[in-house]
């Protein structure tokens, strides 16, 4: 594979292969930041991959009070799907199940779109009876008396069809502590990127899959090529400096988050050296015939 | 291109019918077609050209200088565009607006808003009786958009209400909110005696309390909620500019419980 280097660090002249989400934005706010991160991290919970979880969520950023609708500290939410009614059924129940039931808390939409889903409108029965709809202001809310006092949610949220789930960037490196050290020069240096966010734990995903496997009804399984302890009994896709791979995957609102996301997180791992972190940065694809968005690592590169 | 000018030449010797004075019903006329639109509502026949001068210019925008207490139905039926009234207006402004803007410098007498669903009314001095309520017969008041009263408002401000928001910076007559199905009534200053009388849902803010409410509404307690908050910046935010409301923590009783009983009233804490 033809390759090109920068400060030491091979980069494969490959590309991410990423494909259509449907997205969107919601912000949660409580009493402090403590709060709100409680509701947050119960709602991104066990939304790593669309691949068993139904959808891929974390948080995209800490709000300050004077960022939120409330002037109460926040934090802004991304959630994807597949599906514009998988991500509604999906918004629904972390909704009801994790950000309702979390003390002081209240939830906002966050992204304008002429398509759009049920937040509050979607548990609004909870309240049996007692919800109060309000309109002011070009807003709609649902108000559920709860038993703290009253759970104030947005009625609805936009969606985006334009999102773009399954950037990536596979991390090669002569030990795992190694490769640890790139992927979170990576992870840091994407998290200051709007609009995306690494849904896997910490950002990083240390299991690749490839599509399928040799046992029926397996979606995905382990991405033998890039596992080290599998040189030389597998195709594999390590030469014998590489010790251990990690790598992240970015979803984004838009294509262009997205890249500009990969183009940061090469840099920080460029910038990180091949004697700290990752000796080679490498993308994973399908051959480029399942997901229509390729991002190409030569376009991406520092 | 500035707005069409109407400028009134002397005080009415009857009262208006200024209906057909609203921007989509003037498109394409000339001044002489528009000068012979009849206005008047008594068996003397009254034509525009008879009490304006008329200053051709952009219909989306209408401006009237100068009014009087008989300029009856001004903005009626207004879907979009601006109708601005350099004084004070009859009854029935911006009755059935479903969008655009209406202000008026002046006061307003009753049955302003009424019925309406979209849109925005300012009124700068004092509205009439039954701001926004419907006419006699008529299942509802209001159903959308905003009135903005900068002075008082008449008794029954916001009858029957359904949906929208009526901000009114005064103080309310007796009966505010009376018969309210939902939708959000807010008053700066004091709501005279029977405020929310058999509501059955909805939101009546009186930031200077009430002279008494009827004794169906069961008090809740005081009520710290993020909506006084999200009200309180929605009103003052610079779209609307009407601060009536700070967000702290307020009174709430529920009611009217002689009807539904899902209606609720705030009043300052103390």
């Amino acid at each position: 594979m033809p390759e090109l280097t920068r400060n030491g660090i091979v980069i494969d002249d490959t590309f991410a292969e990423a494909f259509p989400m449907r997205g969107t934005a919601i912000v949660v706010t409580a009493v402090n930041e403590h709060w709100a991160m409680e509701a947050a991290r119960s709602f991104t919970g066990f939304a790593t991959s669309v691949i068993a979880c139904g959808c891929e969520a974390a948080i995209a950023r800490v709000l300050s009070p004077n960022e939120t609708p409330d002037g109460r500290p926040g934090v802004r939410i991304l959630i994807f799907a597949m599906s514009t009614d998988g991500l509604a059924k999906q918004l629904a129940t972390r909704l009801g199940q994790c950000i309702l039931t979390s003390p002081s808390s209240a939830c906002y939409a966050d992204l304008d779109s002429d398509t759009k889903i049920d937040l509050g409108s979607a548990i609004r029965y909870f309240a049996d009876g007692w919800q109060i709809s309000k309109k002011f202001g070009g807003k709609h809310y649902w108000r559920m008396p709860v038993m703290e006092g009253e759970f104030l949610c947005e009625a609805r949220t936009g969606v985006t069809k334009e999102a773009v789930g399954g950037g990536n960037l596979l991390f090669l490196a002569g030990s795992a502590s190694q490769a640890m050290a790139a992927a979170e020069a990576a992870v840091r240096a994407i998290r200051k990127v709007p609009d995306v966010i690494l849904p896997f734990p910490g950002g990083v995903v240390r299991s690749g899959s490839k599509v399928g496997g040799k046992y029926k009804g397996m979606m995905a399984s382990t991405n033998d090529a890039f596992c080290p302890t599998l040189k030389g009994v597998t195709n594999s896709a390590l030469g014998p400096d590489i010790g251990s791979v990690l790598e992240i995957v970015i979803d984004g609102l838009t294509y262009a988050a997205v890249a500009d996301a990969m183009r940061v997180g090469l840099k920080a791992v460029v910038d990180l050296g091949p004697q700290e972190g990752a000796l080679r940065v490498t993308a994973g694809n399908y051959g480029g015939k399942l997901g229509p968005h390729h991002f190409h690592l030569k376009d991406l590169a520092p | 291109m500035s707005g069409l000018t109407f400028t009134l030449k002397a005080e009415p010797n009857q009262r208006l019918d200024l209906s057909s004075l609203v921007p989509g019903r003037l498109d394409g006329l000339s001044e002489m077609a528009i000068a012979v639109l009849p206005i008047g509502t008594t068996k003397e026949l009254l034509v525009v050209g008879d009490l304006f001068d008329i200053a051709l210019g952009d219909t989306a925008s209408i401006r009237l200088e100068g009014g009087s207490e008989r300029f009856d139905r001004v903005g009626e039926g207004l879907s979009a565009g601006a109708v601005h009234v350099e004084g004070d207006v009859g009854f029935r402004a911006g009755r059935a607006m479903t969008g655009g803007t209406l202000t008026i410098a002046g006061s307003a007498g009753p049955h302003a808003g009424s019925g309406m669903s979209g849109g925005t009314i300012t009124i700068a001095g004092d509205a009439g009786e039954r701001l926004g309520g419907p006419l006699a017969g008529e299942m509802a008041g209001m159903s959308g958009g905003l009135i903005r009263v900068l002075g008082s408002a008449g008794p029954r401000a916001g009858d029957k209400l359904r949906r929208g928001t009526i901000l009114v910076a005064g103080d309310a007559g007796e009966h505010a909110g009376s018969r309210m199905i939902a939708g959000t009534l807010v008053v700066g200053g004091r709501a005279g005696p029977g405020a929310g009388r058999l509501m059955k849902r909805g939101t009546l803010v009186l930031a200077g309390g009430a002279d008494g409410l009827s004794p169906t509404f069961l008090d809740n307690g005081p009520a710290d909620l993020l909506i006084l908050g999200l009200m309180a910046k929605a009103f003052s935010g610079s779209a609307i500019g009407m601060p009536l409301i700070t967000g702290a923590p307020m009174r709430r009783y529920g009611g009217d419980t002689a009807v539904l009983g899902k209606g609720e009233v705030f009043v300052p804490l103390a």
